[in-house]
C-alpha cells in the first residue's frame, strides 16, 4: 500500500509547489481557525455580568478576532485551490500516460482484456484516485493538523482536562472502526449482489428484443426478482450498518462534551484544585474545541476507507502502466521504397505455448501477386495478417518485405505499406470526411469524394443530413455495410503497395459487393494483395491460395493445383455450389 | 444519432415534456405506499434526536449559570449526567431512524426495480427503439439506485436539517429576542451563499462530466480500433486528441473547483463574524442585565449548529436534484404504454395457411417513410420462403412483422389464418423460432442457452437441435459437452460457433415457424449447405422464413420475395424470378457466372 502511495505521490512531483503550498496554507488557515475559539472565550470572559462588561478589551478582541477570521478564510480557500490543482493536474498526467501506454502495449494485451474493463481503468479508476487519494490525502492532512492544533490549544487552556479528552477520544475511533468492520462484510456482499444484478440486467434488458422473441420474459423476471430481493435485503442491512457510524460517533462526542463540561465547571468552581484554574470563557472555548477535535476523527475514518479504495484503483492503473511495451523502434531504419514482395521463411507461431499453430511456413510472394487465405469458420485465417503487420511476434523464422526483415524496420514504415480492410468495421466519432481521410489527413475534399465514389459510397453519403460533414460514430444508425464502405474508401484514398482484405465484404449485400469487387480489382492492379474470404468465387484467380484448418496452413498452391490435389480445398470449393 | 441540423421545434417540445414529466414522476410515489409507517416514524425519531441535540447547549448554559455561579457541585454532576442521558436517547432515536430509512429505501427500491423490469418486459419493439437498450439497462440499475438513495437521505436528513435550523432559531429567540436578530441576518446570508455557489457550479459540473464522457468515448474507440490505428500508425494523433480531452477535464475541474472551494471558507467566515456580532451585542445586553454569560455561550453554540445544518441541507439539495433527474428518467419508461396483447391463446394447428400478408405496409415511428410497402404473399405449412435484397431494403422489417414485433401500419398480417394482433403474443412467439442477425449468447452453460425456447427441453431435443445446426461436433468435442460454460457475450467462442449455437437455440422443440434473419453469414459454404440439408430433413413440418443475401441459399425455396427499397419487386419461385425479375437476375448473375466458371474448371 505504501509503495502504491509513493508512486502516486511521485506522479504529482512536477506539482510539488502546489503540494508545499497546500501544506503551508493548511497550517496557516487551520491554526488561525483554531485560534478563533480562544478569542471567543476571551471575549465571553469580558462579559461577566450586569455592569461588569469590559468594553475596551472586548473591542480590541473583536477587531483582532475579525481579522483572524478573514485571514483564515482566505488561507482555507487558497489551500483548496492548491489541492485541486495538484489533484487535477496529476490525474491529467496519469490519464495521458495510461492512454499512451495503451497505444504501445502489444495487441495481445488489448485482445486479452475487454474494452470496457480497460476503459474503466482510464476513466473510473483514475477518477477514484483523484477523489480518494489526492483529495483524500489533503483531507487527511488537514484533519491531522486540526487534531494536533486543537490538542495544543486545549493544553494551553488546561492540561488536565485536555488529557481527559485525549483519553476519551479513542472511544470514538474504536466505535467507528468496530462499525466499519461489522459493516464491511455485508458491504462486500452488497456490492457483489449489485454486480450480479447489473450484469443480469445488462444481459437481459440489453438484449430485450431477443428476450421477447423467445418469450423468456417471465423466466427473466423470476431470475431478476431473486437477485433483486436478495440485493434489497442485504443492501438495507449494509446501509443500516454503515449509517450507524454517524450517530454513534455523535454520541461519543456527546460524552466527551459532557465530560469537558463537567470537569470544566468543577474547575471554575474551584473546589477541585488539581484541575487547575478555569474561567467560564475558557470553558466555552474548551467546549468549542472538544467539538472540533472529534470531528476530524470521523472524517479520517471515512478518508481511510476511501483511501483503501483508491489504492486498489491505483494498483489497477499501475498494472497497466507496468505492462511491457512493444520494443522501441527509433533505432530501426525506415523502409522507404517498397515493391510489395514478401518472403516467409520457416515461420513458427502460436498464440499460446500449449497449442502449436503455424509450423515451418514458407511462402514467397512476388510483386503484384494475389494471395488468398481460405478455410472453415474460425480456423485462424487472420493470423498471417497479425504476423505481417507485427501485431503479434513470430516465435521463429523470418518475414521479409521488399527484401528487408520486418523486424529490422520501424513499425510505422512497415505498416503504412499495408492497406487493411477488416471484417469488423471501425469508424470513430467524427465526420464522414475525417473518417475517410484517416490514413491520409492531408487529402483534399475532391480526393475524398473521388475515393468514396470509387467504392459506391458517394450516393448514401450525399443523402446524409450534412453530407460529408455529417458526424458519425460506431452506433450512429449507419448500417454495417455503409460503415464498411467508409472503411474501404479509407484504403482507396491511401493506395498502399500491399492490400489486405479480411472478409472485407462479408457485411455488404451482393449487389454492392459486385461493384466493390470491381473497385478492388482496379485497386489491386500492380499491388500485392492478401484476401481472406469464405466466398471462394472471389479468390479463385489468386496466384497462391493458402488453405487453413485449425490454425495451421494445410494446403498451399494455385486454384488449379489445389483442385487437382482433390483434398480439403476441393471439398470446400465444391460445397458452395451444391444446394 | 446522426447529428443533422437540430430542430428548432426542440425548445417548445421540451417545455411540454417537462410539464408532462413532472406529473409523471409523482407516480413513482406509489411504490412508497407500503412504507407509510417508516416514512412517518423515521423522520419522527430523527426529530426527537434533533430536539435532544438542541437541549444540550441549554443544559450547558444551566451548568454555567447555576452550577458555577452558585458553586453547586451536585448540580453540575446532575446536569452532566443529563447530557450523557440525552446522548443515549439521541443515539437510540437516531439508530431507529437509520434502520427505518434503510428498510424503507431498499424496500422501495426493490419494488420499484421489479415493477420497472416487469414493465420493460411488456414494452413493444418500437418502445424499446425509442429508449434504446443500453439506456434501459442504466435506468433499471443506476437510476433506481439514485432514487433509492434519495429516499434514504430524505428520511434521514430532510426533516432533521431544516428542523435544526428552525429549532436553533427558535431557541435563540427564546433566549433573547433582540439578540436573535443576528441569527436572522446570518442564516439567510449563508443560505444565499450556498444557493449562488450551487447555481453557478451545477452547470459547470455537468460540463465537466461531459468532458469526462468524451474522454471515455475516445478511450473506447481507440481500444476498439487498436488494429486500425496501429495499421495506420496514427497512435500519436490519437494520443494528441486524448491529451486535449483530458486537459479540458482538468481546466474545467480547476475552474469549477475555484468557485466551489469558496463555499466552506465563506460559510465559516459568515458564521464566525455572526458570532462576533453576537458577542458584541450580547456584551451590551449583558451589561444592562438582560442576558447572562451562560446564555451567551448557548447562543454561540446554536450559531454553530445552524451552519452545520445548512451545509447538510446544501448536500441534500444536490442528492435530491440527482434523485429527481433519475426519477424522471424512470417515469419516462413507465409512461411508455405496454404492448397491446391479443386474446387468442389456442392456435389452430390444423390450419394449412401458415402466414399471409395482405397489402402490408409498415413505417417506423421515428421515420415518416414506409420501410415496407404493399406486401402481399402467403406461405403454406412446411414451405420455405426466401427473402432477398440489398442492405436496408426492408428484409428484416418484413420478417419482424410475423411474430408481431412491430404492427403493420396498413394491411393485415395473418398467422394460422388469424390476424397476428389478435393473438396472445407469448402464445404466438412460442410457436416461432427466431435466429437474429447478430448471434447473442448468454452467461451460463450451453444447455442453459439451449433452453431459452423451452425451459423443459430434454437433452435429446437439445442435442438434435445442435446436430441440425452443425454445432454438436464442437460442443461434444469439449470435455464438458452441454455443460460447457459460455462467458458473457460468448467471448470464448468464435463467430461461427456462436452463430451455430444461436441457430440451434431456435430449433429446440421444432417450432412451427422458423425465421432465419441472414443468420448464416459467419458460416462457410460447406457448413451452410450441410445445415440447410439437415434442416429440411429433420423439420419437414416447419415453415421456414429465410432472409439471405446468397441466392444459393434460396434456390430451393418454395417462394422468394425480392425486396428493393421496401417494395416487393418480385415474388415467385427461383425459375420464375429469373425469367421476369431484373433485380433478382442481377443478383443471380454473379452466382451463375461462378457456376459456369466452375463448369469450365
Amino acid at each position: 500500500m505504501l509503495k502504491v502511495l509513493k508512486r502516486v505521490i511521485a506522479y504529482s512531483s512536477p506539482y510539488l509547489i502546489y503540494f508545499i503550498l497546500t501544506i503551508v496554507f493548511a497550517l496557516a488557515g487551520i491554526s488561525l481557525s483554531l485560534a478563533v475559539p480562544v478569542f471567543i472565550g476571551e471575549a465571553v470572559d469580558c462579559c461577566m455580568g450586569k455592569d461588569s462588561v469590559d468594553f475596551t478589551r472586548l473591542t480590541r478582541i473583536i477587531v483582532f478576532l475579525t481579522s483572524v477570521i478573514i485571514a483564515s478564510t482566505l488561507f482555507q480557500w487558497l489551500m483548496t485551490l492548491c489541492t485541486n490543482k495538484l489533484a487535477f493536474l496529476t490525474v491529467r498526467d496519469l490519464r495521458t500516460d495510461i492512454f499512451n501506454k495503451m497505444q504501445r502495449v502489444p495487441l495481445k494485451y488489448i485482445d486479452g482484456h475487454t474494452k470496457g474493463e480497460l476503459t474503466s481503468r482510464v476513466i473510473n479508476d483514475i477518477e477514484i484516485i483523484s477523489d480518494g487519494l489526492l483529495q483524500g490525502l489533503a483531507q487527511l492532512f488537514s484533519g491531522v493538523i486540526t487534531i494536533i492544533g486543537t490538542l495544543i490549544f486545549m493544553m494551553t487552556i488546561n492540561v488536565k482536562i485536555a488529557v481527559v479528552v485525549v483519553i476519551l477520544t479513542p472511544l470514538s475511533f474504536i466505535a467507528a472502526s468496530k462499525i466499519t468492520k461489522a459493516s464491511h462484510n455485508s458491504y462486500m456482499k452488497q456490492s457483489k449482489l449489485r454486480g450480479d444484478m447489473v450484469s443480469l440486467v445488462e444481459e437481459m434488458a440489453g438484449n430485450q428484443k431477443l428476450v421477447k422473441a423467445f418469450v423468456y420474459g417471465d423466466r427473466a423476471e423470476k431470475r431478476f426478482e431473486e437477485v433483486n430481493k436478495e440485493y434489497g435485503k442485504i443492501g438495507a442491512k449494509a446501509t443500516f450498518f454503515s449509517s450507524m457510524t454517524n450517530p454513534t460517533t455523535r454520541f461519543v462526542n456527546g460524552v466527551i462534551y459532557a465530560a469537558v463540561g463537567l470537569l470544566g465547571a468543577l474547575g471554575v468552581i474551584g473546589q477541585f484544585t488539581f484541575l487547575g484554574s478555569m474561567t467560564v470563557g475558557k470553558l466555552s472555548s474548551f467546549l468549542a474545541y472538544s467539538n472540533q477535535y472529534t470531528k476530524p476523527f470521523n472524517e479520517i475514518s471515512g478518508v481511510i476507507a476511501e483511501l483503501q479504495n483508491a489504492v486498489a484503483s491505483a494498483q489497477r492503473v499501475f498494472s497497466v502502466l507496468d505492462e511491457v511495451e512493444i520494443s522501441d523502434d527509433s533505432d530501426k531504419e525506415e523502409l522507404s521504397s517498397c515493391d510489395g514482395s514478401l518472403n516467409f521463411k520457416n515461420v513458427f507461431f502460436s498464440y499460446s505455448p500449449e497449442t502449436k499453430l503455424i509450423q515451418n511456413f514458407n511462402l514467397n510472394v512476388k510483386t503484384g501477386q494475389r494471395i488468398a487465405i481460405v478455410g472453415p469458420t474460425g480456423c485462424g485465417k487472420s493470423t498471417i495478417i497479425n504476423l505481417l503487420l507485427r501485431f503479434y511476434a513470430i516465435n521463429r523464422g523470418s518475414i521479409e518485405i521488399s527484401g528487408r526483415n520486418i523486424y529490422e524496420i520501424t513499425y510505422e514504415s512497415l505498416r503504412n505499406k499495408f492497406g487493411m480492410v477488416l471484417q469488423e468495421t471501425w469508424v470513430f466519432t467524427g465526420t464522414v470526411a475525417e473518417n475517410i481521410a484517416y490514413g491520409a489527413p492531408d487529402a483534399t475534399r475532391e480526393q475524398i469524394i473521388e475515393a468514396a465514389k470509387s467504392v459506391y459510397a458517394h450516393g448514401f453519403i450525399k443523402r446524409l443530413p450534412n453530407g460529408y460533414d455529417t458526424v458519425i460514430s460506431e452506433d450512429c444508425g449507419l448500417s454495417q455495410g455503409q460503415k464498411q464502405l467508409i472503411c474501404i474508401a479509407r484504403i482507396m484514398l491511401m493506395s498502399p503497395p500491399v492490400l489486405i482484405l479480411d472478409e472485407a465484404t462479408s457485411s455488404i449485400d451482393l449487389r454492392t459487393e459486385q461493384r466493390i469487387q470491381k473497385a478492388f480489382i482496379k485497386l489491386m492492379e500492380g499491388r500485392t494483395s492478401f484476401i481472406i474470404a469464405h466466398r471462394l468465387s472471389t479468390i479463385k484467380n489468386s496466384d497462391v491460395i493458402l488453405v487453413m484448418k485449425n490454425g495451421d496452413i494445410i494446403e498451399q498452391g494455385s486454384h488449379e493445383e489445389l483442385m487437382k490435389k482433390n483434398g480439403f480445398y476441393y471439398e470446400l470449393y465444391n460445397s458452395q455450389f451444391t444446394s | 444519432m446522426i447529428s443533422g441540423g437540430t430542430s428548432r421545434k426542440g425548445s417548445v417540445a421540451n417545455i411540454f415534456t417537462n410539464c408532462w414529466e413532472r406529473t409523471q414522476m409523482t407516480k413513482l410515489l406509489i411504490f412508497l405506499k407500503g412504507y407509510k409507517k417508516e416514512l412517518i416514524l423515521g423522520p419522527f425519531f430523527k426529530l426527537l434526536e434533533a430536539i435532544f441535540e438542541l437541549i444540550v447547549p441549554l443544559v450547558m448554559a444551566k451548568i454555567i449559570d447555576k452550577g458555577i455561579a452558585y458553586n453547586d457541585v451536585g448540580y453540575v454532576l446532575k446536569m452532566s449526567a443529563l447530557i450523557v442521558f440525552l446522548g443515549i436517547c439521541g443515539l437510540c432515536f437516531a439508530l431507529t431512524c437509520q434502520f427505518l430509512a434503510a428498510k424503507c429505501a431498499y424496500g422501495f427500491g426493490t419494488e420499484l426495480r421489479t415493477a420497472l423490469y416487469k414493465h420493460v418486459n411488456l414494452l413493444s419493439y418500437s418502445s424499446i427503439d425509442k429508449i434504446g437498450t443500453s439506456s434501459l439497462v442504466n435506468r433499471i440499475t443506476n437510476d433506481t439506485n439514485t432514487v433509492q438513495n434519495g429516499v434514504n437521505m430524505f428520511i434521514r436528513l430532510a426533516v432533521r436539517a431544516p428542523f435544526l435550523v428552525i429549532g436553533a432559531a427558535v431557541m435563540a429567540v427564546s433566549i433573547d429576542m433582540k439578540l436573535s436578530a443576528v441569527f436572522f441576518v446570518v442564516a439567510p446570508l449563508i443560505s444565499l451563499v450556498i444557493f449562488f455557489i450551487m447555481r453557478k457550479t451545477i452547470p459547470m459540473y455537468k460540463k465537466t462530466q461531459q468532458s469526462l464522457d468524451h474522454a471515455s468515448l475516445l478511450t473506447r474507440e481507440s481500444l476498439e480500433g487498436a488494429r486500425v490505428i496501429r495499421a495506420f500508425s496514427r497512435q500519436n494523433e490519437e494520443i494528441q486528441e486524448f491529451r486535449e480531452a483530458v486537459s479540458d477535464i482538468s481546466t474545467q475541474s480547476i475552474a469549477v473547483g475555484k468557485i466551489s472551494a469558496i463555499l466552506n471558507p465563506i460559510a465559516f467566515m459568515v458564521m464566525n463574524i455572526g458570532i462576533v456580532a453576537v458577542i458584541w451585542f450580547g456584551g451590551k445586553r449583558i451589561n444592562i442585565g438582560s442576558l447572562t454569560q451562560g446564555e451567551l455561550t448557548a447562543f454561540i453554540n446554536y450559531m454553530t449548529q445552524i451552519l452545520l445544518a445548512l451545509v447538510v441541507l446544501a448536500n441534500l439539495i444536490v442528492i435530491f436534484t440527482k434523485a429527481f433527474a433519475s426519477a424522471n428518467r424512470i417515469s419516462e419508461v413507465f409512461s411508455l404504454l405496454p404492448e397491446d396483447d391479443g386474446e387468442i391463446t389456442d392456435l389452430d394447428n390444423n390450419s394449412d395457411n401458415i402466414i399471409e400478408f395482405r397489402d402490408v405496409s409498415f413505417a417506423y415511428e421515428a421515420s415518416g417513410d414506409s420501410s415496407v410497402k404493399n406486401i402481399c404473399f402467403s406461405v403454406k405449412r412446411g414451405e420455405m420462403l426466401g427473402i432477398i435484397g440489398g442492405t436496408g431494403c426492408g428484409k428484416t422489417t418484413l420478417a419482424n412483422l410475423i411474430p408481431c414485433f412491430y404492427r403493420a401500419t396498413e394491411g393485415t398480417v395473418s398467422v394460422f389464418d388469424k390476424d397476428v394482433t389478435t393473438f396472445s403474443h407469448n402464445e404466438l412467439r412460442q410457436r416461432i423460432g427466431i435466429v437474429p442477425q447478430k448471434a447473442v449468447l448468454f452467461t451460463g452453460t450451453v444447455r442453459d442457452n439451449m433452453k431459452w425456447r423451452n425451459a423443459e427441453a430434454t437433452d435429446e431435443e437439445i442435442i438434435s437441435a445442435l446436430k441440425i445446426a452443425q454445432a454438436w461436433d464442437f460442443v461434444s468435442s469439449n470435455p464438458e459437452g452441454l455443460d460447457t460454460l459460455i462467458s458473457q457475450g460468448g467471448k470464448n467462442l468464435s463467430g461461427g460457433q456462436k452463430q451455430r449455437i444461436s441457430i440451434a437455440r431456435a430449433l429446440v422443440g421444432a417450432p412451427d415457424i422458423l425465421i432465419l434473419d441472414d443468420s448464416t453469414s459467419a458460416l462457410d459454404y460447406k457448413t451452410d449447405l450441410e445445415f440447410r440439408k439437415a434442416l429440411r430433413t429433420a423439420l419437414p413440418n416447419t415453415t421456414i422464413i429465410m432472409v439471405s443475401q446468397r441466392t444459393t441459399s434460396l434456390t430451393d425455396a418454395d417462394k422468394i420475395i425480392v425486396m428493393d427499397d421496401g417494395e416487393a419487386v418480385g415474388i415467385g419461385k427461383h425459375e420464375e424470378l429469373i425469367q421476369n425479375c431484373p433485380v433478382y437476375c442481377e443478383i443471380y448473375h454473379s452466382q451463375m457466372s461462378q457456376k459456369e466458371e466452375k463448369a469450365n474448371a
